[in-house]
């Protein structure tokens, strides 16, 4: 039996921190009054939340109430992008990655469809292009 | 200057449109703006030249060249600097000698009235032999080289403030930029070292809008050093509750207590490592269980121990700081405003 047996160490388990702070009911808060005003005026909404001080705890509680909903997207452009609904409606969790995977922005958009699922009008402009130049090359072939 | 703006340089390297909106989505956090303002930042980084930029290196450890090249690739820090024209940094050319030399020389001549000058570490006044790079004083280059930037940026607390060369009793006669350059703006991005972000968020904020960015009082961007790490941090809750750590292995600090009582410097500390956080974004001082050190502040290594409460230092010696740490919510509130008085106070004493 080793000496470092006698030692007592309690290993604690990361990613279940067991305080919190309560710096997530605000948020919920906000989110459930700019869903409203999504439903009322149309009016879209995108929280960054970089810029609000949340602890694990918090972003996990968070992410629990959320919860998931019925879609889910996955973007590959300069790194992964992972689009969520939650468990409400029009209430969408966005997640950026750099290439590395490391994270790049955790956003909540509150809207009917998140901007960057839509095609961009460049991006369609530039695949025109492409398509036009592979049917001359087939056509000249 | 460069022909190229950032737009066709990213569009060269086979970046989307989604992809550059997501990079401006990112922007936006990082320069502390709404991310509503994505569409209006890659509108105009689009057209964005690259401007040239020399970075001089004086009293330094390196640490905040560190910070910025830590990242991994690839990042915004990495798509900024692909973004700029880093036309001489000391420690990361390749070129030595005299053809380091040359490479500033040019950059200035080809850009004289446009570059931006970014510095790190203090100016020794002392000798002018203390510290030289190339037989040349630190601050004679500071002098030459400013002469044609657009703007200076200093970056860390050595720049900004003098930093620990400045530390008592300043052997070298340090002093910050700022206390040599007097006729050009000059941007102050403390931190022992600052966060990188915080770094390239000035930099995309001047390549977005051209222009810099709002100052408070010690030249710091009112986007990153407009609020306290104490107002940001997320164990705020257990401060105003009167819930602290007393020990670094109590039950408290295994809690996630508010570290006030360990020596914090969150309420008298402007900065944003609370929001944008550390080795990208994973963690900062405090969420690790560490008090903040207070090294966006000036002459921060001179006021006591860091592991002294700030009611028992010298921001605040009153009974009141101590009594507010015990019982929290209002009185806590009081004592970060005493303390925040006191700061003001000991600034304006400062010869």
């Amino acid at each position: 039996m080793s000496k470092l047996d006698g030692i007592k160490v309690r290993v604690e388990d990361p990613t279940t921190p067991h305080w919190v702070t309560e710096n997530t009911r605000p948020l919920l808060h906000e989110i459930h009054h700019a869903l409203q005003r999504l439903l009322e005026a149309g009016e879209v909404k995108t929280i960054d939340l970089a810029s609000l001080p949340m602890g694990p705890a918090d972003e996990a509680r968070l992410l629990e109430i959320l919860g998931v909903g019925e879609v889910e997207a996955c973007i590959d452009a300069m790194g992964k992008s992972v689009i969520r609904e939650t468990r409400f409606p029009g209430v969408w969790f966005i997640e950026h990655f750099n290439t590395d995977d490391q994270p790049m922005g955790r956003l909540i958009d509150i809207t009917f469809i998140p901007t960057l699922l839509l095609s961009q009008t460049e991006d369609m402009r530039q695949g025109l292009a492409q398509l036009s130049l592979y049917l001359q090359t087939d056509d000249a072939a | 200057m460069p022909s190229k703006t950032l737009g066709e340089s990213l569009f060269e390297r086979g970046v989307s449109r989604r992809g550059f909106l997501k990079y401006c989505t990112a922007l936006a956090s990082i320069m502390a703006l709404p991310p509503t303002a994505a569409s209006a930042i890659a509108a105009a980084l689009e057209k964005a030249k690259k401007p040239s930029v020399i970075w001089l290196e004086f009293q330094a450890c390196t640490g905040c060249t560190e910070s910025l090249t830590r990242s991994h690739a690839p990042t915004l820090e990495d798509l900024i600097f692909d973004s700029i024209s880093l036309d001489s940094h000391d420690t990361l050319q390749a070129a030595a000698g005299h053809g380091a030399e040359q490479a500033r020389e040019q950059a200035m001549k080809d850009n004289w009235g446009n570059y931006l000058l970014l510095v790190d570490g203090s100016v020794p006044l002392g000798n002018p032999g203390f510290s030289t790079i190339g037989g040349v004083s630190n601050l004679e280059m500071l002098q030459e080289t400013a002469k044609g930037a657009a703007a200076v940026i200093a970056i860390g607390t050595c720049a900004a403030y003098g930093g620990l060369p400045k530390a008592s009793p300043n052997p070298t006669g340090a002093v910050a930029v700022s206390d040599v350059i007097k006729d050009k703006p000059v941007i102050n991005i403390p931190g022992c070292p600052p966060v990188p972000v915080v770094i390239t968020g000035v930099l995309a904020h001047y390549l977005t809008f051209g222009t810099i960015p709002e100052l408070d009082l010690h030249g710091r961007p009112l986007a990153f050093y407009g609020q306290s790490i104490h107002d940001r941090c997320y164990r705020r809750p257990f401060y105003e509750k009167g819930r602290f750590a007393e020990s670094f292995d109590d039950e408290g600090a295994k809690e996630g207590w508010c570290l006030y009582k360990l020596g914090c410097k969150g309420p008298i500390t402007y900065n944003a490592c609370a929001t944008v956080k550390w080795n990208d974004g994973v963690s900062f001082p405090i969420e690790s269980g560490h008090p903040c050190l207070g090294c966006s502040e000036p002459d921060f290594w001179d006021k006591g121990s860091f592991y002294q409460a700030l009611a028992q230092g010298q921001w605040g010696s009153a009974a009141g700081l101590g009594t507010a740490a015990a019982v929290g919510i209002a009185a806590g509130a009081g004592a970060a405003l005493l303390a925040r008085r006191k700061q003001h106070q000991a600034r304006e004493e400062q010869p």
